[in-house]
């Protein structure tokens, strides 16, 4: 892969990640409210899907989705806009955390229930056959969401219609709290593939080579007209569920392990010794997602809340809701 | 003069939508050979692409259709019978209604959930019930439930046409009721704009706002009052949300007296927020107390006998009227 390309990945995942510890910290400080989940550990995984997409495909996200977002190429002032809540935000502060999108993007959307995505990437799926064009459908769901009936209803669907559907999970080893050993009866999640007639393949979620190299192949397939694949992405979720959670739950030593795993190390210390990058290139990039995100929160700051009468608008598209005599 | 059945008239509306505009589509179980013959002939005429029946994966199907009518297309998501709908309520409850909003004027959801309801065939608990409360409670969401062919016909179109989700109701113990049209209209017909209420009678004594299988027994029940010197009108809003308030309100300044008769059970139902808004809105052009007329509070018993005795009938409105009319 061209150096130019590799940097890009590097600099996506350093994106993310300033993003959520921004996202944090402000959450952390009092500056933002609501439910708030952070991506940090698990960059490699959209970064490394997204990779493998065009502008025009489509991705539906989670309630963690700030990664998947961002990967697909939303805008961090716009989003940070709208974790504050501001008019400027992607969604006029209406969304939220949880319910940020961007169509234009071909971002459907973060989603604050499990599995929802699934059936949504279904239709953005079934759509692009429909509308004969080659687009391609990402549904981000985690290890918890593969035993909700939606991920199995249309698994089942997108592989007898053959639609150009990614499923990807992202297994971070945990459904909130509860590992996965007490929610999975299989051994993959990956192997649940076998049972609708499609490929299921597990990679190292924090390899983001071997995420995008898995990401390829599902979406060459899915193209051709060849229908759906489930990669498993095994991965760490860096933290608790939300901000604040301090996951009593996460042993000790699974804890110690999270420093090692950190995909953005890892493939800093991979580009280094491959000679693709210097430390001081890396650090270079580094530093400007870091500004980047800066500004970001600056932008934020300075938009102004939406009027009030915007609670109102937008609940239909023809007629706007009665609204309050303040 | 020609004779429209119900069953036809939403048929008519089907095919001249998916005529008109290439985006419709349809979803649903058993479609292809007609289900219940609302989609009869469909599939023969618009193929495979277009009609598909799916398999037995409300939410997944469903789901699917609200991601396709993000992304472009205007999916008929048929559920084939309106208490299955309790299989995806997360798509017509936490995702259709709320996509606008977080879109804003980006995207719409056009897609209309057909709902086939309603009792009186002795199909028991499960496969009779009308759920209509449960939506028009949901902001972003417009419900239609229809009394007659010609109304179902054009209400299908315009909420076909529409760019909202729409939870279409049907009572498919009337899809066999027929009306009388012109030779010239049984072909040609026009989308009836949502939101509009119908007169169905004009009366000065009484105004009875009906919906649904009610509507007819309630005109039954106004011919009985006639024969006594009570002069009913009766009002369909045709529409339950958005609610023509305006066509009902100026029924009610003229007759001073209001009766709501649905065939929803009447703990929660419609009946009661129509009932407040009178209260609200209209308290001093009252004469006498608002009577709600509802089926009883249990579940759908099976036999005739049980079955008639839970539900309002003319009896019920002719008596109720007698006693706020001395």
């Amino acid at each position: 892969m061209e150096k130019e390309k590799m940097l890009d990945l590097l600099a996506c995942m350093a994106r993310i990640r300033e993003f959520d510890t921004m996202a944090e910290k402000v959450f952390l400080s009092g500056e933002i409210q609501g439910f708030v989940h952070v991506y940090r550990g698990e960059e490699a995984t959209a970064t490394g899907i997204c990779a493998a997409l065009r502008k025009d495909d489509y991705i539906t996200s989670t309630h963690r989705g700030h990664g998947h977002l961002i990967a697909k190429g939303a805008d961090v002032n716009e989003m940070l806009a709208e974790l504050c809540g501001k008019s400027t935000g992607c969604n006029g502060g209406k969304g939220g955390s949880m319910h940020i999108a961007d169509i234009d993007k071909g971002i459907i959307g973060a989603n604050g229930l499990l599995a929802a995505g699934l059936t949504l990437g279904t239709g953005a799926a079934f759509s692009a056959k429909y509308r004969e064009t080659d687009q391609v459908a990402v549904s981000f769901f985690g290890d918890g969401s593969s035993n909700e009936g939606e991920f199995h209803e249309t698994m089942n669907l997108a592989s007898l219609w053959k639609l150009p559907q990614i499923f990807v999970c992202e297994n971070n080893g945990y459904q909130v709290t509860c590992p996965v050993s007490r929610t999975v009866a299989c051994k993959t999640i990956a192997e649940r593939a076998s049972a609708y007639n499609m490929p299921g393949v597990t990679v190292d979620g924090n390899d983001v080579l071997a995420v995008l190299e898995a990401a390829r192949k599902a979406v060459e397939r899915a193209r051709n007209g060849e229908g759906p694949t489930l990669i498993e992405c095994i991965t760490t979720r860096v933290g608790g569920h939300y901000v604040g959670d301090p996951s009593p739950y996460v042993p000790k030593e699974e804890k110690a392990t999270w420093k090692e795993r950190d995909c953005i190390e890892r493939f800093s210390k991979l580009l280094v010794k491959e000679g693709i990058a210097t430390e001081a290139e890396i650090d270079e990039i580094k530093k400007a997602e870091k500004k980047r995100i800066e500004d970001a929160m600056e932008f934020a700051r300075q938009s102004p809340y939406p009027d009030v009468e915007e609670a109102v608008r937008n609940v239909y598209s023809d007629f706007d809701e009665e609204g309050r005599n303040r | 003069m020609k004779k429209l059945a119900m069953v036809q008239g939403l048929n008519q509306a089907m095919f001249k939508a998916m005529a008109e505009d290439d985006r419709v589509f349809m979803l649903g179980l058993d479609i292809s050979t007609g289900s219940m013959g609302v989609s009869l002939g469909l599939q023969q005429q618009f193929g495979e692409k277009r009609i598909i029946d799916c398999p037995a994966a409300e939410s997944g199907y469903v789901g699917a259709c609200v991601g396709a009518a993000i992304t472009g297309l205007r999916p008929i998501a048929e559920i084939q019978f309106a208490d299955f709908v309790t299989y995806c309520m997360d798509q017509l409850v936490n995702q259709a209604p709320k996509m606008h909003y977080w879109f804003g004027k980006k995207a719409s959801v056009p897609i209309v959930f057909r709902l086939p309801g309603g009792s009186g065939g002795q199909a028991a608990s499960q496969h009779s019930q009308n759920l209509e409360a449960l939506f028009t409670h949901i902001p972003g969401m417009k419900v239609v439930l229809p009394s007659t062919p010609r109304d179902a016909r054009g209400l299908l179109l315009a909420s076909i046409r529409d760019n909202d989700p729409v939870a279409f109701f049907e009572n498919k113990f009337t899809y066999g009721v027929t009306e009388e049209v012109e030779d010239d209209e049984f072909d040609n017909f026009e989308a009836i704009p949502l939101g509009v209420a119908d007169v169905k009678r004009e009366g000065k004594d009484l105004t009875i706002v009906a919906t649904g299988a009610m509507v007819a027994k309630s005109l039954a029940a106004a011919e009985e009052l006639a024969k006594e010197g009570i002069e009913a009108e009766v009002v369909d809003p045709r529409t339950l949300y958005p609610l023509d308030k305006k066509a009902i309100f100026n029924s009610i300044a003229k007759t001073g007296r209001l009766i709501i008769v649905t065939e929803e059970n009447k703990r929660g139902a419609w009946s009661a927020e129509m009932a407040s808004l009178a209260a609200e809105e209209m308290f001093e052009s009252l004469k006498a107390p608002i009577i709600r007329i509802g089926a009883l509070n249990t579940p759908m018993p099976f036999v005739r006998v049980l079955e008639e005795y839970v539900l309002p009938q003319v009896c019920d409105i002719v008596a109720e009227a007698k006693k706020i009319c001395k």
